[in-house]
Formats: C-alpha cells, sequence, structure tokens
C-alpha cells in the first residue's frame, strides 16, 4: 500500500470517528440540532453542550490519541524495539505524580487548569532528570534504564501518597484520575494542550530520517551523517511534550502508544519515518473509538477510558505475541 | 591521494591506552585488511578514524561537519544490525541520507543493488534474508552512499565460504575503481588473498603493515597470534593457511 493510500484512509478514519464523537452523548439531540449547534445556530442550550463540552471532548481525544501514537512510534523507532511504549522515559509516571500532588494539596480544586499544570510540572521534572541520569550523549540503554528509575521513582511517590492521604476522598479521587479520561474537559484544556503539541509533534516528526538510519544501528546513523545528540534530544523533548501534556489532561492511557506503531508498522512499509504520521492518525482513531465506546457502553456508569483501552489493548497485544511466535519469528 | 590519515591516534578507556600512536595512510585504490587478536584495537580504530569515538591525535576526517563527514566515508559497523523488515531496496536506498534528497538517488540505489546482484531480492523483507544476504544488502547501501572510502568491521565474520569470497571479491572490485576499502579481519586466509595491504595491530599498536606476503611472516605471526602457518604464493595467487598454537595463552 503507498503511504498516500494509508495516510489518507486513515485520515478518513479519524475525520468520520471525529463526527461520530461530536455527536455522541447521554442527552440524545437527533445530529439535525447538533450539527447546526456547533456553529452557533439553532437553540443555545444544544450550542453550550455541543461547543463547550462534546468538541473539547473530540478534539482532546484527537489530540490525546495523536501524541500517543506518535510518540509510541518515535520511542519504538529509537530504541529499534517494538515493546517501547512511550511512557518509557518516565514522563507520564512523573506527570501523574505532580497530578496526585496537586489533588491531594487542593491546588487542584484550588485553579482552574491546577491539576493539569501540576501534572506539566512533573512531567518537566521528569525531562531534567533524565537528561541528568542519561546525559545528552550515548546509547539507547542508560536512556531506559534512567527512564525506568524515574517510572519506579514517581511510582513509589503516588503510593505513598495514597498511602499517607488522610483523606479518603482525595484518595478516590486520585485513584479514578488515574484511569484515564475524557469526560467533562474543556476549551481551557484544549489551549493548554495545543502548544505542547504545536511543539512536540514537530520534533517528533523531523526524527523520520534519522530513526531510518537507526535500523542499521547507532555507529551507522552516526556515519551517515545523523547528529545523535540532537536526535536524542529530539526525541526526549518531542515525546516529553506529548506525553506530559496527554498525561495532563486525560490521565494515564495506555497501550495506545505501544499498540498502534505495532498494528500499522506493516502497512506502513517497517521504516520508522513512513509509522510516524501513520502512527499519529491510528492513534487518534484508537482513542476517539475508545472514547465513543466508554460513552455508548456504559451510559450511566462513568467507563474510565484509560480502563477500555488496556482492556481491549492488552488481549490484542497477546493476540499479537502469539501470532509472532507462530510465525516463528 | 590519501582518502584517510591518522596521525598518531590514541584512545584510552578508564585510563588504560586502548590504541596508542597509530600512524596510517590510505590512498586510491587500496583495499586494506585490518588484523589482529580479539582486543587489539581493530573496531576501537575504525571508530576512532570515523569520528565515532573521542580520541587524541587526528583523523583526516575529523575536521569536517558530520555531513561532509558521511560524503567521504561509508561504515559498515560489526554486528550487522537491522532492526526491522525493511525490504532490501528501502535499506540499500538509506544509504542516500547523507546526500540529502537528489536526482542521483534512484540511480545511484540501482547501481548498487545491481552491483551486489540483489535484484531478485528487492522487494524480500532484510530481516528475512539469510546471513550472506543480509552482508550484501548492508555492502550495498555503503555502496549507495558514493563516497570515496568504504570502511567495515567485520564484514565477512559468520558467512559462509561462498559469501566470504563473494564479499572479498565485491571490496575488492570496489578498490579497483579507484575508491579504499578498510575492513577489519579474522580469517588470515581471505586476508592474504584478496588485500591489496594488511595492517596488523597488537595490543592497540600497528605491529606490521604493508603488502600480505610481508605482513604475514612466520616472526610476526608467531608474535602477535602466537601460531606457525604455511604461506606461499602459488600460480592462483597467495596462498595461507593457519597451522597450529604456538604458545598457550597466560592463565
Amino acid at each position: 500500500m503507498s503511504r498516500w493510500m494509508l495516510w489518507a484512509g486513515l485520515s478518513l478514519l479519524v475525520a468520520a470517528l471525529f463526527l461520530a464523537s461530536l455527536l455522541t452523548g447521554p442527552a440524545g439531540l437527533g445530529p439535525w440540532n447538533e450539527i447546526p449547534a456547533l456553529f452557533g445556530r439553532g437553540d443555545e442550550l444544544i450550542a453550550m453542550v455541543m461547543r463547550e463540552i462534546r468538541l473539547p471532548r473530540a478534539i482532546l481525544g484527537l489530540l490525546l490519541g495523536a501524541s500517543l501514537g506518535l510518540a509510541g512510534a518515535a520511542v519504538q523507532g529509537f530504541l529499534r524495539n517494538p515493546l517501547a511504549e512511550p511512557g518509557l522515559i518516565g514522563t507520564s509516571a512523573s506527570a501523574a505524580l505532580g497530578a496526585v500532588l496537586a489533588i491531594q494539596t487542593g491546588f487542584a480544586a484550588a485553579l482552574p487548569l491546577g491539576l493539569p499544570l501540576a501534572a506539566l510540572a512533573g512531567a518537566t521534572v521528569s525531562v531534567l532528570l533524565i537528561l541528568l541520569l542519561a546525559g545528552s550523549r550515548g546509547g539507547a540503554l542508560p536512556l531506559i534504564l534512567a527512564g525506568i528509575a524515574i517510572s519506579a521513582l514517581a511510582g513509589a511517590m503516588t503510593s505513598l501518597v495514597l498511602n499517607l492521604s488522610p483523606n479518603p476522598f482525595a484518595a478516590n479521587e486520585i485513584i479514578f484520575w488515574m484511569m484515564g479520561s475524557l469526560a467533562d474537559r474543556s476549551m481551557l484544556h484544549v489551549w493548554m494542550t495545543l502548544p505542547f503539541f504545536g511543539v512536540g509533534a514537530p520534533l517528533l516528526l523531523a526524527t523520520g530520517r534519522g530513526l531510518d538510519t537507526l535500523t542499521l544501528g547507532e555507529d551507522a546513523a552516526a556515519s551517515m551523517g545523523v547528529r545523535m545528540t540532537r536526535l536524542r534530544l529530539a526525541l526526549i523533548f518531542g515525546v516529553a511534550a506529548l506525553v506530559g501534556s496527554a498525561t495532563a489532561v486525560a490521565g494515564a492511557v495506555g497501550f495506545v502508544g505501544l499498540v498502534v506503531p505495532h498494528l500499522l508498522r506493516r502497512a506502513a512499509g517497517a521504516r520508522p519515518s513512513r509509522l510516524l504520521v501513520a502512527s499519529a492518525l491510528g492513534g487518534a482513531a484508537m482513542v476517539l473509538a475508545a472514547d465513543i465506546a466508554v460513552r455508548v457502553i456504559a451510559p450511566g456508569r462513568d467507563l474510565k477510558l484509560g480502563v477500555l483501552t488496556a482492556l481491549v489493548g492488552a488481549p490484542f497485544f497477546l493476540h499479537l505475541i502469539w501470532r509472532t511466535r507462530s510465525q516463528g519469528a | 591521494m590519501s582518502l584517510l590519515s591518522l596521525r598518531n591516534l590514541t584512545v584510552a578507556r578508564n585510563g588504560r591506552p586502548v590504541l596508542s600512536g597509530i600512524d596510517l595512510t590510505i590512498g586510491e585504490g587500496e583495499f586494506v585488511g585490518l588484523l589482529g587478536p580479539n582486543g587489539a584495537g581493530k573496531t576501537t580504530l575504525l571508530r576512532a578514524a570515523l569520528g565515532l569515538l573521542p580520541h587524541q591525535g587526528t583523523s583526516s576526517l575529523d575536521p569536517l561537519t558530520s555531513d561532509q563527514r558521511a560524503r567521504r566515508a561509508a561504515f559498515m559497523p560489526q554486528g550487522r544490525e537491522i532492526a526491522w523488515p525493511l525490504p532490501v531496496a528501502d535499506l540499500v536506498a538509506l544509504g542516500r541520507m547523507p546526500h540529502g534528497r537528489s536526482p542521483a538517488d534512484g540511480p545511484a540505489v540501482e547501481r548498487a543493488i545491481a552491483a551486489l546482484e540483489l535484484a531478485p531480492l528487492r522487494r524480500r523483507p532484510a530481516t528475512e534474508l539469510s546471513g550472506g544476504e543480509q552482508a550484501r544488502a548492508l555492502i550495498a547501501r555503503m555502496l549507495a552512499q558514493e563516497t570515496p572510502l568504504l570502511v567495515a568491521d567485520e564484514p565477512v565474520a559468520g558467512l559462509d565460504p561462498a559469501a566470504q569470497i563473494k564479499v572479498m571479491k565485491t571490496f575488492a572490485g570496489i578498490a579497483a575503481q579507484g575508491r579504499a576499502v578498510l575492513a577489519s579481519l579474522h580469517d588470515l586466509g581471505l586476508a592474504a588473498r584478496h588485500c591489496s595491504r594488511l595492517i596488523l595491530l597488537s595490543e592497540g599498536r600497528i605491529a606490521a603493515d604493508g603488502p600480505p606476503a610481508e605482513v604475514l611472516d612466520a616472526d610476526t605471526l608467531a608474535r602477535v597470534f602466537g601460531i606457525s602457518a604455511w604461506f606461499s604464493m602459488t600460480a592462483d595467487g597467495p596462498v595461507f593457511q593457519p597451522l597450529d598454537i604456538l604458545r598457550k595463552e597466560q592463565p
């Protein structure tokens, strides 16, 4: 399949799911009322539902999915490992710790964007730590080890906060937040995420040719003129911007960054650069679909997005492993 | 014209010298085999010469930017890593990276594919090829880079005899076109037959440097490798056969 056909097909899918996401909600308003309301025509109440509840949710689904898919493809390409996922460099665990601290201290309730801002602060700390621990030079191994160490530390501190939480309501809120969701987000969240997406996505898309040459190893890539330090920094900052902002607005949504590049690798022709755009589109499609599903499957129960992506993602991943094994590869 | 020139190249790891005071110049038309026991510093020499490793002393490639360097020397690292199942043609095309996107890309890739007889394999995922086919694909990738100098770290390790001979003849052919090849090798017999010049490394220093018949003499082999060997110029060209171990390894 040519890359343009793949991109066009995935774009159509994303557009369709985006529209479906806009038209999905507990208030059955009917598409003939909903679409015009989006552009400010018709009933004012419907217009408010569409523009302040459904639209930000659909946009965030798109951005979250594209961020996770793109970051996943870039991390797998950089580490030359199909099992790598964007949380590997410690950003998502650190962002989660920031959010948890914000909930626990009441900072989240005091400011409208208190929680995501605290999560972004957590993500920033993780970037500084990874640069300190793994350095801007060197191979993949120090990066993986530093990422694991940071994730473990942030996870332990999150557990500590839960452990010592004097307030059961805060603990409850933390647990629910960590499951990942796009419910009740506003345009404010969209405006907060966009700049990070605007910086992170171009950084990662520009790594394409470098990632292609990395197929032959770090020495071969360097001998082909790839500036490894620059590539590594672009990867760290790009992934941190995308995954940090995604975690900040939506909590932990797993498996998207791991499964989507896998699914599309063959169709995209195995070249890491071809996989970047495809994986961003595929990630957006997966999150939009999952976010529609949580609303359709259990409308009154507030099923969490991250729970669903993991529930669908994990068996799918097992299936992939099974298929790889039976091929003897 | 010299394609690579190293002056007093020295590399230390944890304060211990791995490579000391290497001086050498490689010119057009040479196929240079870099020999030496395990740990003699062959890989270190190649990587330092290409600027992939911090070093003291100078390599003529040092002052160049990474792009300029990539247009002067191509490198095939040890281990022949291929991480993703790229079709062979795409893998070979990676060699065009240092040239940006240019109209010369297509013809250069096709020439490299033809030179290594890879046309029947061009759509096959490189990860599914045999070791010999993978080595040929990776050499084609170097060729597509169209550099005057090609550097390969153990390009024939693990290949069957036919594949080894094919690779060595390809390199000799490339050198004959007025380019130069520097390859580290363990098979002294192959090196003796196909290389125009051999450099023997021992404990980070050059122990011998010259045509195969000079470098592979009994005293040098005994001193550096601790082996005895039989070397003869036959009507079919030089033939070299290691015979026995002369001294036990120190415990």
